[in-house]
């Protein structure tokens, strides 16, 4: 058993029914007690769906508890074919019912002999896998099933497209910023003169999945989705994938040099002159990094976590494109922790792999970085520590689905990213007005804060000193005294134990 | 009573393919309410990201629940469970020291039979500190009806009069040693009783302690005390109950706990209708007056002052017609607040009808439409949401009343509707808070007269189902 408050990624069920109710006209059922049908809420409040939620419960109640299911599920499943008329209808079983152990493998059996829609069950275990494992399992498991089945039926077609064309793989419901991802990825795709062949599972037709094998190769923007599907339709295929994600400008040239790549063997294509224009003149992320407002973040310093694609790039951004110094570099994503290291290796001062929010509430109290750049959960944490917080991953609240456009990735990805850090720091010149006039804000200083659990007396005229000194540092000025301080084997704080403490520490 | 019940009152019962909330989701005002408990949900990463999702920002204020998510080893046994729940309680007990532990079982530890009950007395006993133990699981329960499971569990650790008494002064103590020793009825009929020796009234339902004051002061003007509120403020503060206590709720999703104050606690129930709605609120003080012996004063004229406020509301909702698609157990007690307003209540969906414990809601609600000579709803329990939304387009009702998951796309099909789980979030008992339910209820109605002149009712494309 676990203590937990908090998690970053949700339950194996959630996953999979992201991945469902993505595509169009499929639906799932899940086998779940009464209640477990919340990520209709979510989907419903999060992404202001105008539709019905593609999913219901099979309820597990008592009586199913008593006597096992029986019929209820085969009933409840070719009740929807006839109602919805769905192409493929997934069973998923919940934590509690792969306790029970039923064989609902055998009730799909059952099921689909008098459906006309497609059924399977999802496979995936619930007490080994998280949301996002399950979402890419239970992606790969579709398009295997169609895939399979497209040429079992001898439908499946693998002519290549005449013109270049790709695949978009991962795009899917509930994704931070993956609808405005998406657009922008066409959109730079347009750009090369590349077609997208389909894009998948957002807005696609499992029907299509057949046509998968005529993109010259894959994309996979996110590391967390997509990357099984994409390495199964290279073994079935041997169609290349791109799993660099755009974003940032290094990495998104980075990104379009590998397109190139794969693209050369046909045909002698060079990009680098559109790479240029675009980071130099489009793109407004490389004049912003060398005007001299930027200045004043050099050397600044932020914690970053998230999940493994957001946090490697976020921390990649900052320090190789914005000179600012990443203390902190973490990611939630246990399950990849070797792929994160290699990725933020050089980039950062420490790495952080937990998904414990506690331990990344302390990292951050203890570093005490000028900004931070997370989930919800380091927006929350930075309030409390009074420090700004730029969300930059899942999980996330109503507000991290805007209606504007405001992709991370690609070009116009840069120049949102670029605004996002700005706004986060403290601007420039308030920074130095702030130091000169000795602030302007009035709050008392709290004497108490998380990391530190100090048995010293602060004079009156200490803690008046104190606050003149601007918000932003002050914690770290009151640290640093309390510690000298305490070394000194000091119990009351005046100013001349500050300024002592200040200039041991200049030595 | 119950003949015309059965005569007029349609009762029906469908798949129960609907959405509601886990019962679990009850920690979320209870720990709020009992300010000195910690709440235990003993379950799987599912129920914890539900209480998240739900419960959205009181997540980071340093909530006083957390759960004891179970992983692989716990299903398969091989760990020990009264070793693990000991390893948690005690950290709790050590960052947080609360007065109670609330252990919350769920699905889960249904499925595995895991003996929450016989774990606690013996960990209660190592730890000292109470544990109660809760089952509010989805296989049984829905949503509000979590409450009923907590208080009911709570109802056992209420203290006796025995108890009691060493803690109060010898006066009393003879008080009360001679009330005990009195035969119900003869307190109930003895005229001769003074003001002071009214039998103990306890209400239980938890509400905003604003709330259960205004309720409190409500009876206090028709010379009625209220000894005690279950649950109290604190869990040091739980009521005395033992025979001779009556006992009223309400809200109308304790029939356990009513069950319980009955048979185990051996205390009179005082059936009523309850307190939503200021028809509703007068009923119920009208019901308790009579149990009482007293003669209610001045409570009509309130009730038709209050009516009176909520005039510029009532005028908005006036022959419109509502659909309930059921899912907190409100509903019954909404709805005959809703008709007394002069809607027309098409459907009452409900996850589950004690006719029993509502008996006298039901009737309130019988009369409410004869009066208002609108059509008797039909009551549906187990409600199966596909099918309420294909009678929701047949009908077109001004205003459905509905869960989370069909509000937005409903909304799109320019069906006004009213998110349900408001109701149990928002203050609506009383005559005071009257007029916030009817904030609540207008306030789609408010807002779509506002915009209706754009055109814009219809936002989803033709081919959508």
């Amino acid at each position: 058993m676990k203590l937990a408050y908090w998690m970053y990624a949700g339950p194996a069920h959630i996953g999979t029914l992201r991945v469902a109710s993505s595509f169009k006209n499929v639906h799932a059922i899940m086998h779940a007690p009464l209640g477990d049908d919340y990520f209709n809420v979510m989907r419903s409040m999060l992404e202001r769906e105008r539709d019905f939620t593609p999913v219901t419960a099979s309820i597990v109640d008592r009586h199913v508890l008593a006597r096992g299911s029986q019929e209820k599920v085969v009933e409840n499943i070719t009740r929807k074919d006839k109602e919805e008329n769905p192409d493929l209808i997934l069973l998923t079983p919940t934590c509690t019912s792969s306790i029970l152990q039923e064989d609902l493998q055998n009730f799909v059996d059952r099921a689909s002999l008098e459906s006309n829609s497609d059924v399977i069950l999802a496979d995936v275990n619930h007490y080994r896998v998280n949301e996002l494992q399950a979402a890419d399992r239970t992606l790969e498991q579709i398009v295997r099933f169609y895939i399979e089945k497209g040429r079992k039926d001898g439908l499946l077609s693998q002519d290549k497209t005449l013109s270049p064309s790709a695949n978009i793989i991962g795009i899917f419901t509930l994704g931070f910023h993956n609808q405005h991802d998406c657009r922008e990825l066409k959109r730079l795709l347009n750009d090369l003169s590349i077609k997208v062949n389909e894009v998948i599972p957002e807005g696609g037709f499992v029907e299509n999945i057949k046509k998968l094998p005529k993109a010259w190769f894959n994309i996979v923007p996110y590391r967390e989705v997509g990357l099984m599907t994409a390495i199964y339709l290279e073994q079935e295929f041997k169609m290349p994938y791109i799993s660099t994600t755009p974003m940032g400008l290094v990495e998104t040239a980075q990104f379009i040099r590998e397109i190139a790549n794969i693209l050369q063997e046909n045909s002698s294509i060079n990009f680098e002159k559109y790479v240029d224009n675009q980071t130099r003149f489009v793109s407004q992320a490389a004049w912003f990094s060398r005007s001299i407002d930027c200045q004043n973040l050099t050397g600044k310093k932020a914690v970053v976590f998230g999940d493994a694609t957001h946090s490697a790039s976020m921390t990649k951004i900052l320090s190789r494109e914005m000179g600012i110094r990443v203390c902190c570099s973490g990611t939630y994503c246990k399950h990849d922790a070797d792929w994160f290291r290699e990725q933020v290796q050089g980039f950062c001062d420490e790495i952080l792999i937990t998904d414990d929010h506690t331990q990344v509430g302390n990292k951050i109290a203890e570093l005490e970085p000028a900004a931070i750049f997370g989930t919800q959960m380091e927006r929350h944490i930075g309030k409390r520590l009074d420090v700004p917080c730029g969300v930059i991953s899942a999980p996330v609240h109503i507000q991290n689905f805007p209606l504007g456009y405001r992709p991370f990735l690609g070009y116009e990805g840069t120049n949102q990213i670029a605004d996002l850090v700005y706004n986060s720091f403290t601007l420039g010149m308030e920074d130095h007005l702030l130091e000169i006039f000795g602030g302007h804000d009035v709050k008392t200083v709290i004497t108490k804060s998380l990391s530190t659990n100090s048995s010293l007396n602060w004079s009156t005229s200490a803690i008046s000193e104190l606050n003149k000194i601007p918000g932003f540092v002050r914690n770290r000025v009151k640290r640093n005294t309390e510690k000298f301080a305490r070394d000194q084997g000091l119990v009351e704080i005046t100013i001349e134990v500050m300024y002592a403490a200040k200039e041991a520490l200049a030595g | 009573m119950s003949n015309s019940l059965n005569d007029n009152l349609i009762f029906e019962c469908e798949t129960g393919n609907y959405h509601t909330f886990c019962p679990i989701s009850c920690v979320a005002w209870l720990y709020q309410k009992i300010e000195d408990s910690f709440f235990l949900v003993i379950g799987t990463k599912t129920c914890g990201y539900f209480l998240q999702n739900a419960m959205g920002v009181m997540i980071f204020a340093e909530p006083r629940y957390a759960m004891a998510e179970l992983e692989e080893s716990d299903i398969s046994a091989q760990l020990n469970d009264y070793k693990e729940l000991k390893r948690l309680c005690l950290q709790i007990k050590q960052d947080r020291n609360p007065s109670v532990i609330v252990w919350i079982g769920t699905c889960t530890t249904e499925i595995i039979k895991m003996d929450l009950e016989g774990m606690a007395p013996k960990l209660e006993l190592e730890l000292q500190i109470p544990i109660v133990v809760a089952r509010a699981n989805g296989l049984d329960y829905a949503f509000t009806q979590g409450e009923d499971t907590v208080l009911a569990a709570m109802a056992h650790r209420c203290p006796n009069s025995d108890e009691s008494n060493k803690k109060i002064s010898n006066s009393s103590l003879l008080d009360n040693l001679f009330k005990s020793t009195l035969a119900l009825s003869k307190i109930n009929n003895n005229k001769s009783i003074k003001k002071s020796q009214q039998p103990p009234l306890v209400l239980f339902g938890s509400i905003p302690s604003i709330v259960a004051n205004q309720l409190t002061m409500e009876l206090k003007k028709q010379d009625i005390e209220v000894a005690g509120w279950l649950p109290s403020q604190h869990y040091s503060e739980l009521p005395v109950l033992h025979e001779g206590v009556f006992v009223c709720g309400i809200n109308p999703f304790l029939s356990r706990t009513a069950t319980t104050l009955m048979r185990r606690k051996k205390c009179q129930l005082i059936g009523a209708p309850f307190p939503i709605g200021p028809d509703g609120t007068r009923a119920w003080i009208e019901k308790i007056c009579k149990v009482f012996n007293k003669i209610p004063k001045d409570l009509e004229e309130r009730e038709a002052l209050v009516w009176e406020q909520l005039e510029d509301y009532v005028k908005l909702l006036r022959n419109k017609s509502v659909f309930f698609m059921g899912d907190n157990l409100l509903e019954i007690s909404l709805a005959r607040f809703l008709v007394k307003c002069g809607m027309i209540v098409y459907e009452i969906g409900i996850p589950y009808m004690d006719k029993r414990f509502q008996s006298a809601e039901l009737v309130l609600l019988e009369k409410t439409c004869v009066e208002m000579n609108v059509p008797i709803p039909r009551i549906v329990e187990k409600p199966d949401n596909y099918n309420q939304i294909q009678r929701i387009r047949e009908l077109q009702p001004d205003l459905a009343i509905t869960g989370l998951a069909h509000a937005n796309p409903l909304e799109a099909r320019n069906i006004t509707t009213k998110w349900s789980v408001e109701f149990t979030f928002a203050q609506i008992h009383g005559f005071t808070n009257a007029r916030d339910l009817l904030e609540l209820v207008t306030r789609p109605l408010r807002r779509n007269q506002n915009l209706k002149h754009l055109g814009w009712s219809q936002l989803v494309n033709s081919q959508s189902k």
